[in-house]
């Protein structure tokens, strides 16, 4: 329903009102993100405008206490330890998946996927009791393990995704060549489903990143990580340094937007679907 | 993908063709399943199994069985309508000196306060005095110590314990229990809450849904229906919040919504209210973050549902004579049904088990069933209940998900 000029005065008003209603749910998704990042800079410990001066004293605090500095270093070691274990198992995964006449493969693929579906309070209760007796509550190890089972579904669903347009008579043509399974892996297939793994990669990355309830039963202090310390800030005393962490967390997931945005692209244009 | 060229010239056929290709069916088939068992058995393993061994707590409890082993045996045979007999109060006096020596009672009278609170202490201090008896008749001397042993629900309860597998649980989970001869009665009003928080649970899952639909379906028909160079940028909006940290956004409400923060102070400005109004800690707070959070997996299936209908269907329909708001509603919204289901599905179900957000940014009375689990494991300790409450929880959601699948199809679940 555009505004035709023969739209009737009814419809035009339906029509600005439409848009302006959009307006305001862009900027109700938009406003709380964007509306943090000035207070971090703020040089009084108060979450109010206008800004008092600005200052860098926030990140100081994120940057360089060690309470902050060691959660910041758990994060990244974790995360990335749970990409490089999600990403290997969840594209070997899909590669199964995708093959023609694969047994069972809804009821496998749902089970697959059941970690993102699960509310993550019962994955965490149940691993919790499930460490309390096999020794690996307070691991690195556990809090590994248990966040790799909450990102493998994302690797596993982009990498199906690229899969299917895949075109299975590349691999047959290069089988046909004489080429041997490995290097119509690495030669053929890898490139292919690159975008899509490595989009996986950072979905899985960020959701071991952003996880704190399994962190909250599982780790004690010594593998606090950052959303832990960030939720015992939030309920405890709320210190603007969260603020600041929380303005570093948005330039990443913009970053990883951008990536993710890119990659998708390149997929599209490598497979020569053209993007509208 | 596999190499196996058959082979034409040569040796002559001894395996019929048909063997053959079965043959190698089955061995690609071997092939696909190999590559997928890594995931698969850690899975199974480090999810699968922990959930399953929960799921079972909630009607699996021996503490009785285990630490009262003469008791609960000498129980089997009772009728449960007059007080046990000799033999149970000797064994039971058996058990309580053996409670005491390995320092059981604890967990006994723990186990006990569960099912009729105020009887652990009375245990506890039973289990002392009992020690002195060294010979019969037992039944006498054991309710001379304490009235606890001629109480009949007291009795009920342990026989009961000579099972491993309890009831108990759930039924508190639902605002049950049993009564003093084991029938099931409904809890006593102040211990009867769960119901309520169900009810709770369900009823902010379906305002944050509705209120999801309400706010995503037009700026999702306006990104569907504007060109695409303008619907992309605006695309980045939605995406974003979508990609920031959950605690990021939870911390941004916290701060926005505060009694001094940035909302009320604009609001103070414009003169609409004339002293910080409570917005936070109560459910005004919790539905609006939540909505927040899941506008985006509100929108997007509704989104890539609108892309797909052709902008020529509204326009037949108005060439052949319907009014613009009959045509939408009778041609256009109809196709867009398939998204709003699996949207609106997806958001209720993420719904159901939220528990970060509730927790910073509700009151007491806005926690929803996800906090409970979480409460029940961590302070009160009491696992069995823990189990119970998630049991149910997990339940409602793998239905929902079951529906989903049949729905929508996994395979149709896209990210980004």
């Amino acid at each position: 329903m555009a505004a035709f000029p023969y739209a009737s005065p009814l419809e035009k008003g339906w029509y600005y009102l439409h848009r302006v209603m959009c307006g305001m749910v862009l900027l109700f998704l938009i406003a709380p993100i964007l509306v943090i990042i000035p207070l971090s800079f703020n040089s009084v410990p108060f979450f109010t405008y206008p800004i008092s001066g600005p200052s860098l004293r926030w990140y100081d605090e994120f940057f360089l206490t060690i309470r902050w500095q060691g959660a910041l270093y758990n994060s990244i070691f974790v995360a990335v330890s749970v990409t490089l274990l999600s990403t290997v198992l969840g594209t070997l995964a899909a590669l199964g998946l995708s093959r023609p006449n694969f047994p069972w493969r809804t009821a496998v693929m749902s089970l697959l996927i059941s970690p993102i579906v699960v509310p993550v309070v019962i994955t965490a209760v149940a691993v919790y009791f499930f460490y309390a007796n096999v020794g690996l509550l307070n691991t690195y190890t556990g809090l590994i393990l248990a966040h790799t089972t909450l990102a493998t579904p994302f690797v596993v669903i982009t990498v199906t995704a690229t899969l299917m347009s895949f075109d299975h008579s590349l691999t047959r043509a290069a089988a046909g060549l004489g080429a041997p399974p490995i290097t119509v892996f690495f030669k053929v297939i890898l490139p292919l489903i690159l975008p899509g793994m490595i989009s996986g990669a950072l979905f899985a990355f960020g959701t071991s990143f952003d996880e704190v309830v399994v962190a909250l039963f599982i780790a004690s202090a010594g593998q606090r990580t950052l959303p832990k310390v960030m939720f015992s800030g939030i309920r405890e005393q709320i210190s603007p340094t969260i603020t600041a962490a929380a303005t570093v967390l948005i330039l990443f997931s913009i970053a990883m937007l951008t990536t993710v945005e890119l990659l998708r692209r390149r997929s599209e244009r490598m497979r020569g679907i053209r993007s509208n | 993908m596999s190499t196996t060229v058959v082979q034409i010239a040569g040796e002559p056929d001894t395996v019929p063709l048909r063997l053959k290709l079965q043959r190698i069916e089955r061995r690609r088939k071997l092939k696909a399943v190999t590559l997928v068992l890594p995931l698969l058995l850690f899975i199974l393993f480090a999810f699968v199994l922990p959930i399953g061994q929960m799921m079972f707590n909630a009607v699996h409890d021996s503490t009785l069985l285990t630490l009262m082993p003469r008791t609960t045996a000498a129980l089997r045979a009772w009728d449960g309508k007059d007080l046990p007999d000799e033999v149970a109060y000797a064994a039971l006096a058996g058990d309580l000196s053996q409670a005491w020596e390995q320092k059981t009672m604890g967990a006994i009278g723990k186990r006990m306060n569960y099912e009729l609170p105020g009887t652990g202490s009375e245990f506890t201090s039973s289990a002392q005095k009992a020690r002195t008896l060294s010979a019969g008749p037992y039944k006498a001397a054991l309710i001379e110590i304490s009235p606890l042993w001629a109480r009949h629900d007291v009795w009920s309860l342990l026989k009961r314990g000579s099972s491993a597998y309890t009831a108990y649980y759930l039924l508190r989970s639902v605002d049950y229990q049993y009564g003093p001869d084991s029938q099931i009665v409904a809890s006593p009003p102040d211990n009867s809450i769960f119901r309520m928080i169900f009810l709770r649970t369900l009823g902010i899952s379906i305002a944050v849904t509705a209120a999801t639909l309400l706010l995503g379906f037009p700026l999702a028909y306006l990104l569907a229906t504007l060109p695409p160079k303008t619907s992309n940028l605006l695309m980045i909006m939605v995406v974003l919040p979508f990609w920031t940290s959950l605690l990021v956004r939870t911390t941004a409400w916290v701060v926005l919504l505060q009694q001094h923060g940035v909302v009320n102070d604009v609001l103070l400005a414009l003169h609409l209210i004339s002293q910080p109004a409570e917005l936070i800690y109560n459910r005004v707070g919790t539905v609006l973050a939540m909505t927040h959070i899941q506008l985006p997996f509100t929108l997007l299936p509704i989104y890539s549902v609108m892309k797909t209908i052709p902008p020529i269907h509204v326009r037949a329909a108005r060439s052949l004579g319907a009014g613009p708001f009959y045509a939408f509603w009778k041609v256009y919204f109809p196709q867009t049904l398939p998204g709003i289901a699996a949207g609106c599905l997806l958001t209720f179900i993420l719904c159901l088990g939220y528990y970060i957000t509730p927790a910073l940014v509700g009151g007491p009375n806005d926690q929803m069933i996800s906090y409970f689990v979480a409460h029940y494991t961590n302070e009160e300790l009491n696992w069995g209940m823990a189990s119970a409450l998630g049991a149910i929880l997990l339940t409602a959601t793998l239905l929902l998900y079951y529906v989903f699948n049949k729905l929508v199809g996994v395979d149709r679940i896209k990210l980004g």
